[in-house]
């Protein structure tokens, strides 16, 4: 598994000094290795340090121990190869839209003249279906338009890798299935290596190729990696009928409902952070490691997932 | 509707000045003779006491004296009688060299205090201490040192601009978006790039907020140390006009440093506009 990987993040962890001495730990142990062109999403509740895990990766924080290894070099600090989309979009407010985007591809390319950076900026506002607002403020923008920015702004710098770190979690849920619906297309056609941070059950499911699950904070770890069993090329509209559906996704509820808490605190026989259990949960209940025997009604699932 | 409101707040204004200008012609128009008396007795009263007016005077007085100075304010008759055009730009002079090496001072050094944290701890005693000192206690040591009055008033200028510019700068660049800064970070940015791409405009709104502050402290001072360094300056015809006992004379003057007081507010009133952004 290890040799095919193109991200390796090894026994990273993060402590900070606690209050009355002493250090707490966020999350410690951490190891997992990401393919080239795989879309990764990391699931766990708030605590448990996943944002932290994608700034390291950003190399926007450094780890309290371990290494990530990119490509074969070990990150030391951010990198125009590694573009982040940020919660917050983060456009700068006194730049258009144009400007936004073009700053970006002028730090990737700064030896290209005027023309060329603007050529490369536009292609890119066209691609998430921005055209014709270029020389918008981003205060003229919704949040749904502004993110979009934020998306081409990331990838028109060609990274080969694109951290998102709940991107669409401020959205409402129509624009945010249209965002996600693009993302997906982007990512796919691109085969894009993306790793992106979510506390939403259905959007990793409908992202994701593979899907790490963490357990609460503090003292977090990657507690499994779920394969995701649905077929590459899936639709909004009938996921929800496919047969591993409802096992993938009641088999994710639980684990943020019970497992991620459980499972810290008594970790099962043979768990060996360095390798985490890799599941597939699907239509057969066997191929399930460590399950809840019985699965959750589908109604209490979306209940919990909204 | 709001061209409403600014008509019908013109409107009031109108209304506000004209009550005002009509109560200050009747508060200094004089009841008449007061008492029947000598004539060279009066003659040494004054005519305080014989007509009942006194040597304020009133708005038509003002008026025309005014008149009389914006229809020629450039003469030059000698040191003590120039032109109040000559002597409001001597102070519009002073007060912009004094607050164009503020801003060349403080806008760089802000830059390094908002940056570092340890420059802002270090200097931190040093602003506290030299903040509250009245801008005009430095001048005997400006004058004992320097040896000219003029480069004096510039230097008391130009340390009563310093502290707000200085102070807002550094807040200004310290609280820049902790996302912006990480967009930079990610981009590779380099630092000059970083500061004068996203840390300058970010910041830019709160630095003019601090120029703004600047210029309206620098007027109010020039004034003061103009009184005390005389030879020219719209100071300086105050406190000549006050020796000279024209009270007429006092009135425009402050009148005229009004103006020109909010003449330079609002030029950067339009700069910060410039650079305001909406979020």
């Amino acid at each position: 598994m290890t040799e095919k990987s193109f991200i390796s993040i090894e026994a990273i962890a993060r402590r900070y000094p606690a209050a009355g001495g002493g250090r707490t730990t966020i999350f410690e142990d951490l190891w997992l290795p990401i393919r080239r062109g795989e879309f990764v999403c990391m699931i766990g509740h708030s605590g448990c340090g996943k944002t932290t895990v994608l700034n390291i990766l950003a190399g926007l924080e450094a780890p309290s121990e371990g290494v990530v290894i990119v490509d074969g070099t070990a990150i030391e600090g951010p990198s125009l190869d590694r573009a982040v989309i940020f919660q917050s979009h983060a456009l700068l407010p006194w730049r258009s839209v144009l400007g936004n985007v073009a700053f970006a591809v002028k730090s990737r390319w700064p030896e290209k003249d005027r023309a060329w950076i603007e050529a490369q900026a536009r292609r890119f506002i066209e691609l998430v279906g921005l055209a014709g607002s270029e020389c918008k403020r981003p205060a003229e923008l919704s949040g749904g338009m502004k993110q979009r920015v934020g998306i081409a702004r990331a990838l028109s710098i060609e990274p080969k890798i694109l951290l998102m770190d709940e991107p669409f979690s401020a959205l409402d849920a129509l624009t945010r299935g249209t965002l996600q619906d693009e993302a997906r297309r982007i990512c796919q056609e691109a085969g894009q290596t993306t790793f992106m941070i979510t506390h939403d059950v259905d959007e990793a499911m409908y992202l994701a190729d593979r899907i790490v699950l963490m357990t609460n904070g503090p003292g977090a770890r990657v507690a499994e990696i779920v394969e995701n069993p649905l077929p590459r090329e899936r639709s909004r509209t009938d996921l929800h009928r496919h047969p591993s559906y409802y096992p993938l996704r009641n088999h994710l509820i639980d684990f943020l409902v019970t497992r991620s808490r459980t499972f810290r605190d008594a970790p099962p026989a043979g768990y060996d952070p360095r390798h985490p259990p890799l599941v597939r949960p699907g239509a057969t209940p066997g191929l399930v490691a460590g399950a809840q025997p019985a699965p959750a009604p589908a109604g209490l699932a979306r209940a919990q997932g909204a | 509707m709001a061209r409403s409101l600014t008509l019908r707040a013109s409107v009031l204004s109108a209304a506000i000045l004209a009550t005002l200008l009509a109560a200050w012609h009747l508060a200094t128009g004089g009841s008449g003779p007061v008492a029947d008396m000598d004539p060279e007795y009066a003659k040494l009263m004054g005519q305080t006491a014989v007509q009942g007016t006194s040597a304020m005077p009133g708005p038509l007085e003002v008026g025309a004296t005014l008149w009389r100075h914006l229809s020629d304010p450039f003469y030059i008759r000698g040191t003590n009688d120039m032109g109040i055009g000559i002597q409001l730009a001597h102070s519009v002079a002073r007060v912009a060299a004094g607050y164009l090496l503020a801003v060349l001072v403080a806008i760089p050094a802000g830059f390094l205090i908002g940056m570092s944290p340890l420059m802002s701890r270090a200097l931190d005693p040093f602003i506290q201490v030299m903040k509250p000192i009245s801008p005009l206690a430095w001048m005997p040591l400006a004058l004992y040192t320097i040896k000219d009055s003029g480069l004096s008033a510039i230097f008391v200028i130009f340390i009563c601009s310093l502290w707000p510019m200085l102070i807002n700068t550094a807040f200004g660049v310290a609280s820049v978006r902790r996302e912006w800064l990480n967009v930079a970070r990610t981009l590779e940015v380099g630092p000059l790039r970083r500061a004068f791409a996203v840390i300058l405009p970010a910041a830019a709104p709160t630095i003019l907020t601090g120029m703004r502050i600047s210029i309206g402290i620098a007027w109010l001072v020039i004034v003061a140390a103009e009184m005390l360094v005389g030879g020219t300056g719209i100071g300086y015809f105050v406190w000549n006009e006050w020796n000279n006992l024209s009270i007429t004379n006092v009135i425009i003057a402050i009148l005229v440093i009004g103006v020109v007081g909010m003449v330079l507010d609002q030029i950067l009133a339009r700069v910060a506009r410039l650079v305001t952004f909406p979020e």
